[in-house]
């Protein structure tokens, strides 16, 4: 999956970021999935936001499991480091790198199989955990790589391309996110960039653990008639809940909507995430709120997309482990072991 | 085949006993503070909690052995059974061998179908004398306790003064809590004293063979070993016998790893949802450049070995401690067993095989545990220290640990921001030295060290590959690399005696066993070489080892040979050699039980082995 070489072609009108990096210093290898994979817009939109955050590509840690999305960390940030482990089970990977080293940037991309089905379980815990990191679901409602199987987040009706209807009820990641405590909570579509940009933005940027479910059509085998994953599904039945802008810390806030009374939420680190058009019913800092519209959409058939959920409290698992200010993997070996003064004065308290 | 040594009439310091009682109940601390007086008087003793799977209600037993010889093997001979639980009086009463004592409580009568007129019945008021004495159900059954190591006190001449300290350190912050336990030491104390012939001809007798020794289980000492080298993420699944531990990592963590100022804590402990994230935890925060370990048990291995797979091929330091228990499938979770031997030598498919340390007693597997996260580093591999409950959850006599301030831990081949800054280019998996060990970077530290971590086929570039000789590549080098470790892991522990020919070959906990069978056998005019297996792959030591004896006697704790049949597989030894002497019921081992297979193999004449010769006749014993 990684081993076309991609041509180092730089186009002349981009301009560097403020590490003096370009777009292309945050691409990866060419992609080997389907052309028209909603995957590889995620991919393009996860490039950008790297890039307009200007995140040195060393500090990134790229997760994934097993599966279409898990081949996508390949594509992009050649330059981080990246792990590809086991199916379903990104999320004990990421607890325990991000558990060593709290200081990189945490990006894990996962899909619905490996999220909701072999991987429910580690995705569950990550949210309970807390851990630090943006999660991103990619989610296309079938298996890919196994040929056109059922996901457990396919809805009920929704027609494989045999025309066989799905009979059994689908997990929804963004309620289960919702209920189980995550602290950011985020639906984007792969056909709108627009969107899904400042999503990720501000996910990578929120201290504690950023969902972001990104519905993301799969072409060979869901984007059909009769599909509720499809591209057309969801051109038609999107419903922008909560649109949003991402303001970094080091930008100038020029300008600020009122819709609703709440314009503007800042996060752990000073920057900002700007709400454009809050409903007026709406406090997306209230878990319940966010899970009364979320459902109320939901039951009429809508795909709710947007920022769904913020906590901008800024605590992660180190947070509750009071953990040292130094990354464990950085600790020096002299300040971890008691010594031979402790050895002698424990062996009294086994006599 | 019996004992000489037991033959002799002076049963003082060299006797074993056992006590009864019902989980939960609290007799647990009763019987820590009978055996820590033991061992306080200079004894050696050795102490082991055959214990239910269950909170409270059902049977348990704790059984100490006095060795003035130091031998530290579970004896299943019995010289006196305090038999506290009338639902298991039957069963206690059948145990003591012929001329020992029931010491049982008197205040109901014992149904006369138990009775036995083989041994002594030492009958105690406890009950009635705890309910005139104190108040309240739970203070009672807790005296109870209590008072029946007073009347052990008399019986075998325990210091008292040595029990009443130990009442005073262990109630210091609850003063309140001293008299009542005094009254009920007394109570069962005087009660002895007054109504049998105290002491016993079973009797302690003051010495100085304890001094430099400690009182520990080795769930405690791996614990140690992890902090003492360095270990800062910890992960698990909550499973017997390994779960003490983890706690007693966090003891140790919160005490030696907290600032005492900021309250800022220099490690992590994920209590993960299973063992396959417990594994993951540990996986991650290994490639994240930590020393990260995860205790489980048997159970715990076979989830996760999709893990361990994966951190073979990838190349993670990983650190699995496997206190093991008896199989297959869950079990019996408090009974102890080598049954997971094979297990962690190949576990996950594919082509795997892994670094194992097999540590005897908790001495061991405190060094050991530090020595795993070393090799782990060095060959950036899952390394697995291999114990068991017998010595996970046991209290072993054991010199005290001492630690050289001179230690420096071995990180391995780790490329810092410097030395990726002098290369060109980083290859992950490249054999640059060609001693099969690549270099490593850890995320985060220089953009030149950034690589690709798969599970997936690779090359030596850390590039994706589906190519036959790419993947070879690849995958010989990981053969050469595990095989470099046979001569790094601990060597086999070896001990030659004169005029021997035949051989004990032995693994983990039944060193203590295997080498009391020696002496046995020496005694009665066979002399046994002994070798007891300390890593995996197997030193060049073992094969010359078995090479160079007609017989080797292959003693292990499961049904299937399994070191044997690692022995076969990784040695190639001559089979006719090997001959297995196999116990696996969940008890630890005994001594008798390995001299009795080895004689009846050998040939020689075999006596009754369970039962011993008969103490002096107890006199003036109250039936």
């Amino acid at each position: 999956m990684t081993y076309i070489p991609k041509p180092a072609v730089r186009h002349p009108g981009l301009g560097a970021n403020e590490l003096g990096l370009h777009l292309r210093d945050y691409e990866g290898t060419i992609s080997t999935l389907c052309a028209g994979c909603g995957h590889d817009s995620v991919t393009a939109a996860i490039i950008q936001a790297f890039y307009e955050l200007s995140i040195p590509p060393h500090r990134i840690a790229k997760m994934s499991g097993i599966g279409c999305s898990a081949k996508t960390p390949a594509y992009f940030v050649d330059q981080a480091h990246g792990f590809n482990g086991v199916h379903g089970r990104m999320p004990a990977l990421a607890t325990g790198a991000n558990a060593a080293n709290k200081d990189l940037y945490y990006i894990g991309i996962s899909g619905d199989g490996d999220s909701l089905s072999i991987g429910l379980g580690q995705f569950c815990h990550a949210i309970r955990r807390n851990v630090n990191m943006l999660y991103v679901l990619e989610n296309n409602g079938v298996y890919g790589l196994t040929k056109g199987q059922f996901s457990a987040s396919a809805d009920v009706g929704s027609r494989s391309k045999r025309g066989v209807p799905n009979k059994s009820e689908p997990i929804d990641p963004v309620a289960l996110a919702l209920t189980l405590g995550a602290t950011f909570v985020a639906r984007g579509f792969s056909g709108d960039k627009q969107q899904l940009l400042p999503l990720l933005k501000a996910g990578l940027m929120h201290k504690g653990f950023a969902f972001l479910d990104v519905i993301s059509p799969c072409v060979t085998f869901n984007d059909h008639v009769g599909s509720t994953k499809s591209y057309l599904y969801t051109r038609h039945h999107g419903h922008e809940l909560v649109p949003v802008d991402f303001v970094p810390i080091r930008s100038e806030i020029s300008a600020s909507y009122k819709h609703g009374g709440r314009t503007s939420i800042t996060m752990h680190d000073g920057s900002m995430v700007r709400f454009r058009k809050v409903p007026e019913d709406y406090d997306p800092t209230d878990r319940l709120s966010a899970y009364e519209h979320y459902r109320s959409l939901q039951n009429r058939g809508e795909v709710v997309t947007g920022l769904l959920y913020l906590d901008p409290g800024g605590e992660d698992m180190h947070d509750d482990n009071a953990t040292t200010s130094t990354p464990l993997a950085e600790m020096a070996y002299e300040d971890l072991c008691p010594g031979s003064e402790q050895m002698d004065a424990l062996m009294e308290e086994f006599r | 085949m019996s004992d000489p040594r037991l033959e002799q009439a002076d049963r003082t310091n060299d006797f074993a006993f056992k006590i009864g009682t019902v989980n939960g109940t609290g007799s647990a601390s009763a019987n820590g503070l009978i055996m820590q007086a033991i061992f306080r008087m200079g004894i050696p003793c050795t102490g082991k909690n055959v214990f239910p799977s269950n909170i409270q209600g059902l049977p348990t037993w704790y059984e100490i052995r006095v060795s003035r010889d130091g031998y530290s093997a579970r004896t299943p001979e019995f010289d006196l059974i305090v038999a506290m639980n009338p639902a298991t009086y039957e069963r206690d009463i059948a145990e003591v061998r012929p001329g020992g004592y029931l010491l049982h409580d008197s205040s109901w009568p014992m149904a006369k179908e138990f009775l036995r007129d083989d041994i002594t019945f030492l009958g105690v008021p406890l009950g009635e004398m705890c309910v005139r004495e104190f108040k309240g159900a739970r203070v009672r059954i807790l005296m109870k306790n209590i008072a029946y190591a007073g009347a052990l006190a008399a019986l075998l001449s325990m210091d008292l003064d040595v029990i009443r300290g130990m009442i005073q350190e262990k109630f210091a912050a609850k003063p309140k809590l001293i008299g009542s336990n005094y009254k009920a030491i007394e109570l069962g104390y005087d009660y002895a004293m007054e109504h049998f012939d105290c002491p016993l001809p079973i009797r302690l007798q003051t010495m100085d063979a304890t001094s430099d020794h400690v009182l520990m289980d080795g769930n405690t000492s791996a614990a140690l070993g992890c902090v003492y080298a360095g270990a800062t993420v910890g992960a698990w699944y909550p499973i017997t016998p390994s779960t003490s531990l983890m706690d007693a990592f966090k003891r140790f963590c919160e005490r030696f790893r907290k600032d005492p100022e900021t309250g800022e804590r220099s490690f992590f402990i994920a209590q993960a949802e299973d063992e396959l994230a417990a594994a993951g935890v540990v996986v991650g925060a290994g490639w994240a450049g930590a020393r990260a370990f995860t205790p489980t048990s048997g159970p715990g291995i076979s989830l996760m070995s999709e893990f361990i797979g994966l951190a073979y091929y990838a190349e993670v330091p990983s650190v699995f401690v496997d206190v093991q228990r008896v199989g297959p499938s869950t079990g019996m979770p408090t009974r102890t067993q080598q049954g997971d031997i094979a297990a962690v030598a190949y576990a996950s498919h594919g082509d795997t095989r892994h670094i194992a340390l097999f540590p005897a007693n908790p001495e061991e597997s405190f060094h050991m545990a530090v020595e795993a996260f070393d090799l782990a580093e060095r060959f950036q591999t899952p390394v697995f220290l291999v114990q068991d409950l017998d010595i996970g959850m046991n209290d072993w006599m054991i010199p005290k640990l001492t630690w050289d301030d001179g230690f420096v831990p071995d990180r391995g081949k780790v490329l810092g921001a410097a030395e990726l800054e002098r290369i060109e280019k980083f290859y992950r998996y490249m054999d640059v030295d060609g001693d099969g060990i690549p270099y490593r970077s850890l995320p985060g530290v220089h953009p030149k060290g950034a690589y690709f971590t798969r599970g997936s086929g690779h090359t030596s570039r850390a590039t994706y590959t589906e190519d036959a000789d790419e993947y070879t590549e690849v995958m010989d080098r990981l053969h050469r690399k595990i095989d470099s470790a046979a001569s790094e892991v601990p060597s086999p522990a070896i001990e030659m005696r004169e005029g021997a020919s035949v051989a004990l070959v032995t693994i983990g906990s039944c060193d203590g066993a295997v080498r009391e069978a020696a002496d046995i056998l020496e005694g009665q005019g066979v002399p046994v070489d002994y070798l007891r297996v300390r890593g995996f792959p197997f030193d060049t030591l073992v094969r010359e080892f078995l090479d160079a004896h007609e017989l080797n006697f292959v003693v292990e704790q499961n049904r299937d040979a399994q070191l044997k049949r690692l022995l076969l597989t990784e040695t190639e030894v001559d089979p006719a050699r090997l001959h297995s002497v196999l116990d696996y019921g969940g008890f630890p081992m005994s001594a008798a039980f390995v001299a009795g297979e080895v004689a009846e193999r050998l040939g020689l004449k075999v006596e009754e082995t369970r039962v011993r010769p008969a103490a002096e006749e107890p006199e003036g014993a109250l039936a």
